[in-house]
């Protein structure tokens, strides 16, 4: 995989940039995902991703070949993501206020209109409620959460992403963890 | 919870995380099946686990490929040439020197495709040929532009002819001739005229007359 990459980064380098292309194909599920269950939101999500790859393939020439390709790109992709979930910070409390009661209006309009049967209802609505939790965390915790949950990266590699000592990567996973504990509790 | 050790916490934080030592495994199964508390503490932080595990794997939008490759920067070829020079200063110094260089003469070759001579009293014009007419003395250099020269009476300086020839006749001339119609021959005397005028500067203002 790593080899691939290199070679495709090799191309990159020399100007081609359908290999860049090839990059995107093989990173863009995983990227995506990343920032959709940092952010929240699909439209955020894309933006966020896109930028990602583009400072990706501005900066190609500063990535290090004998280091893993998806570190550095999830490293650039999460740095965005908390910078935005800060930028908006001052009406986060009333977003997540919203927000609960925005799903439901979506998904009641669903019903109405598609008429879904009640175990696909009962499925998006867990969906709703595990991202409706992440958001709740802290950003500090949330990047490390997802990184370990859903995108199951070892831990050695969450502490390079995030450019903190696996020790403080440790610590953020078990408080992520026991705050969406405590968030669980009353479900 | 009073009678638990205090690193029981941290026995279940690592072996949630998969990083826990046999030994430190056993002591906390063995802790976990006596203390009620504990044990539901674990349930709850599994659960908890499993929880955001079901979070359904997410695809990115089926345009997202081309949508970010029409996002990239255009000027794709101007950073891979500002690499090249970064990597090859001396290259892209002469590189440069050489594309002004010709940039600059092939706009003087072109530019001069028009008929022109240096203006001298007595001179008469027969079609693309400028004629020193019988009688007559020209005395000064001259300079035909795609055009050829007939000399019938005396010429008194250089004769230059670009692109054009001079037409032996029973004229006299005084000075050299110097025929050039090819683009090489063009920049050669561009260059020598250009050091000559620099020459001129430095000599004062009347060598050029002088020679």
């Amino acid at each position: 995989m790593d080899a691939l990459v290199n070679k495709r980064i090799a191309k990159v380098l020399k100007g081609d940039q359908n290999a860049f292309a090839e990059i995107v194909e093989l990173y863009q599920h995983q990227l995506y995902q990343i920032c959709y269950r940092m952010l929240g939101n699909k439209q955020e999500a894309e933006d966020i991703a896109q930028e990602a790859f583009m400072r990706a393939y501005v900066n190609i020439h500063t990535f290090d070949q004998n280091r893993k390709f998806s570190t550095w790109l999830y490293r650039i992709a999460t740095n965005l993501c908390i910078d935005r979930i800060r930028k908006k910070k001052p009406d986060y409390h009333l977003d997540a206020e919203v927000r609960g009661t925005e799903g439901l209006n979506m998904y009641s309009k669903i019903a109405n209109d598609d008429e879904l049967p009640e175990e696909e209802l009962m499925r998006m609505e867990v969906q709703e409620r595990v991202q409706y939790e992440i958001s709740r965390l802290p950003d500090k915790y949330r990047a490390a959460i997802v990184l370990k949950y859903i995108e199951e990266l070892p831990l050695a590699e969450i502490s390079e992403i995030l450019d903190l000592p696996l020790g403080t990567v440790k610590t953020r996973i078990h408080r992520g963890r026991e705050a969406l504990r405590k968030q669980l509790s009353n479900l | 919870m009073n009678a638990c050790p205090e690193n029981v916490i941290h026995l279940m934080d690592d072996y949630l995380d998969g990083d826990i030592s046999p030994s430190d495994e056993k002591k906390l199964k063995e802790h976990l099946e006596s203390c009620s508390d504990c044990r539901k503490q674990y349930q709850a932080l599994s659960k908890t686990i499993a929880f955001v595990q079901s979070a359904s794997h997410i695809q990115a939008p089926s345009d997202f490929v081309q949508k970010t490759m029409a996002r990239l920067p255009k000027e794709r070829q101007r950073a891979g040439v500002q690499r090249w020079f970064r990597r090859h200063p001396m290259l892209a110094a002469a590189a440069i020197f050489c594309i002004l260089m010709s940039a600059a003469l092939f706009t003087n070759f072109n530019d001069d495709q028009q008929f022109s001579f240096t203006k001298q009293p007595n001179l008469m014009v027969e079609g693309q040929t400028v004629v020193v007419p019988e009688g007559q003395t020209v005395v000064g250099d001259l300079t035909v532009r795609n055009g050829d020269l007939r000399v019938e009476g005396e010429l008194q300086g250089n004769v230059t002819i670009v692109n054009g020839q001079y037409m032996a006749s029973s004229g006299v001339i005084t000075g050299e001739i110097e025929e050039i119609d090819k683009a090489f021959e063009w920049l050669w005397h561009s260059i020598k005229n250009s050091f000559k005028d620099a020459a001129a500067i430095f000599d004062g203002d009347d060598s050029q007359t002088a020679e």
